[in-house]
């Protein structure tokens, strides 16, 4: 463990837990209270950022899945993977905290409505992603073709979007429709926060990966 | 590019010879879109509306269905005796086994869907001459082939090869289910071809960007 | 052996690693032009790996290879024109005749006088009276045949062998054994991976024993009887306890 680590990740995790206090301070607190939807639009300040973070996940399984491919360098692997579990994650809680809100707000669990059902796509694309390293049978291979399965599910999540909005024109739940300087300013320490979260959830999870590694590989040459 | 060419023919050739010799499995997959049809038909009460609101996208669930076994078997039998291998081997770049066995599919699927489309249109009471359901076909068919081929090529070296091809094929191209059922609503009804269009439009957009990053990955499923 | 013939088949420090596992670890081969040289080794040294990697059928880790003077990485397409290869797998397919399965590769090696060249090939292994049979129906050892004539069919200058004689009968082994022998005399390079200690000695130029990954032996096959081929082959091959 490199001394000049441990320092870092101090102040990725100091700033987060400042992040995240600013943050939950700011929407259980500060935030107006919504109009129509009352105090359980605050979970919109989750929701959305999780969201947007989910994305930024799966662009880097994106990026590292193509550098993996053209470098076959192990540690591309090792951040695309951890980066995918954890947009897994996010994704989840979107999908989690989707349900949550609208229970109260449109009467029912769940509605095919445009940005919950393109998550729950992007849920599979990448679940999928997970799902194929353990069909591939053996680790390099496993490598490989989750890596065409990122690249791939990351073009098609544009369309995905694009596809599921253009068929639910119809009906479109505006949940929010202008958002006030407070609204907004609590949104965006929320979204600061959960990139910090993100940056160290990753930190953490590729630390993890490449220990993991290296115990299975001294377990093996002994 | 004449070889080339001729190369991609003599894949498919191969492949249509093989599939023939086992006649059972050509005329199983067709069965099996007939049957999805009519099992839909059964969870629907025929004399409600309801049949024919449903009616597109029966259809391409049948689709979908018959054209994930045919993909099922694109790869198998060629890894089994090495086959695979075999095409590798031969002096030509990796990408045109992609395009042979694409093209192969496609014409499998497009095939089913011309047999199985009139069925469909009689069974449910649509009139029964809509070209427009044929440029939804091939437009979907060729989407469901490139990613699919991929896909297919990638199941075969796994170990739950019946199940990673639905996993994988379903929610990437959900756009292209979304699209062909809308258009195929919008065709049905007898709608102006302007209300497709934007449908169309996207199921393009996936053949374009799909069929050129699959051809290039391709060999990154292959080469080990 | 002229000082002018070319290399065929050259590695320089080649590594091949699947994951964590690593099966190739640092090879520097050289085999001239129309030599025969057999590699030795038991299960999981890398024979298969090595000869599949030299196929293109894996991709190196690290290391050059040079294939007819090709660099490996760049011309995969120019390499596989001059490459025949024969492995336990028959690449072939079942559900077509004797016939068709020439046909096809005929055509994806653009082989000249495609008609005539078949029939040649067919006569060569012994089976022009099977032309029609259909793959699938035919045993192990006349599988092999036909894998062997797939693999000349476009006259290569470098076969690759990996252990050809797996799976064969008393018979078939034998056809095998004499068809290697017209093989290795000619001006074809051989390589050539197998179990067959005997006949690898009696047709090998040179012996390279395998073992982990690493060549831990090589010397030229006229310097060693069968008895110090097996003596060596069992102290390379030595499994620390």
């Amino acid at each position: 463990m490199k001394g000049k680590s441990v320092p870092v990740d101090l102040w990725l995790w100091g700033l987060a837990s400042a992040l995240m206090t600013a943050a939950v301070s700011l929407i259980f607190f500060y935030a107006p209270t919504e109009r129509e939807m009352g105090d359980i639009q605050r979970i919109f300040y989750f929701h959305v950022p999780l969201a947007w973070i989910a994305f930024l996940a799966f662009f880097i399984v994106a990026l590292c899945s193509a550098l993996y491919l053209w470098k076959r360098e192990t540690k591309w692997d090792t951040i695309a993977h951890s980066s995918a579990e954890i947009g897994v994650l996010f994704t989840t809680l979107v999908l989690i905290t989707g349900p949550l809100w609208a229970r109260p707000v449109w009467g029912s669990w769940w509605e095919w409505e445009a940005r919950l059902t393109s998550s729950l796509v992007l849920w599979m694309i990448y679940l999928a992603y997970l799902l194929v390293r353990e069909y591939a049978g053996a680790e390099e291979r496993g490598a490989r073709f989750a890596a065409v399965v990122g690249i791939i599910g990351f073009l098609d999540v544009p369309i995905v979007y694009l596809s599921v909005n253009l068929w639910r024109t119809q009906h479109p739940p505006e949940l929010v429709s202008d958002l006030g300087g407070a609204m907004l300013l609590t949104l965006m320490v929320s979204l600061a926060a959960f990139t910090v979260l993100f940056a160290v959830l990753l930190r953490q999870r590729t630390a993890l990966r490449n220990l993991d590694r290296r115990v299975k590989k001294l377990k093996r040459q002994h | 590019m004449r070889r080339s060419i001729a190369m991609i023919l003599a894949i498919v050739r191969k492949d249509l010879l093989s599939e023939l010799r086992s006649k059972e499995i050509a005329v199983s997959i067709l069965l099996f879109a007939l049957l999805v049809i009519v099992v839909f038909s059964f969870a629907f009460d025929p004399e409600t509306e309801a049949l024919e609101i449903v009616a597109p996208g029966v259809l391409w669930i049948a689709f979908t269905f018959a054209g994930m076994l045919g993909l099922s078997r694109l790869f198998a039998a060629e890894k089994e005796k090495g086959g695979l291998e075999g095409l590798m081997l031969c002096p030509m770049e990796r990408d045109l086994i992609y395009w042979g066995k694409l093209l192969g599919i496609f014409l499998f699927m497009m095939i089913v869907e011309a047999v199985i489309t009139p069925i469909f249109l009689v069974l449910f009471d649509f009139p029964l001459w809509i070209p427009e359901l044929g440029l939804i076909s091939a437009l979907a068919t060729l989407g469901f082939a490139a990613v699919g081929t991929l896909f297919s090529a990638m199941a075969a070296h796994t170990k739950a090869r019946d199940i990673t091809l639905p996993v994988l094929f379903i929610p990437i191209t959900v756009p292209v289910i979304i699209a062909a059922v809308k258009a195929a609503e919008a065709a049905l009804g007898g709608e102006p071809f302007g209300e497709m269009a934007s449908w169309l439009g996207i199921i393009t957009a996936f053949d374009a960007i799909f069929l050129v990053v699959s051809g290039f990955v391709f060999e990154f499923v292959l080469e080990e | 052996m002229s000082a002018n013939a070319g290399i065929a088949i050259e590695t320089r420090g080649l590594t091949k690693t699947f994951g964590e596992r690593e099966a190739l670890g640092g090879i520097d081969l050289k085999v001239a032009e129309g030599e025969c040289v057999v590699i030795f080794g038991p299960n999981g040294a890398g024979k298969t790996t090595l000869i599949r990697v030299l196929a293109t059928l894996a991709r190196p880790t690290s290391g050059t290879v040079r294939i007819a003077g090709l660099d490996l990485q760049r011309e995969g397409p120019a390499i596989r024109r001059r490459i025949g290869v024969v492995s336990h797998q028959s690449f072939l397919y079942e559900n077509l005749t004797v016939y068709e399965n020439l046909s096809f590769y005929s055509t994806m090696y653009d082989v000249p006088r495609k008609e005539k060249r078949i029939a040649e090939i067919l006569e060569l292994v012994g089976l022009a009276d099977r032309r029609d049979e259909r793959v699938g129906t035919l045993s192990r050892g006349t599988q092999q045949r036909l894998a062997i004539a797939r693999a000349l069919l476009h006259d290569p200058t470098i076969l690759l062998f990996d252990e050809p004689e797996t799976g064969l009968d008393q018979r078939a082994g034998a056809f095998l054994g004499n068809f290697l022998k017209t093989l290795t005399s000619g001006k074809r390079t051989v390589l050539w991976t197998t179990h067959r200690l005997e006949l690898g000695l009696e047709l090998a130029a040179r012996v390279i024993i395998l073992h982990r990954g690493k060549t831990v032996f090589e010397a030229a096959g006229q310097s060693l009887t069968i008895a110090e081929l097996h003596q060596t082959y069992a102290r390379c091959t030595e499994e620390p306890r």
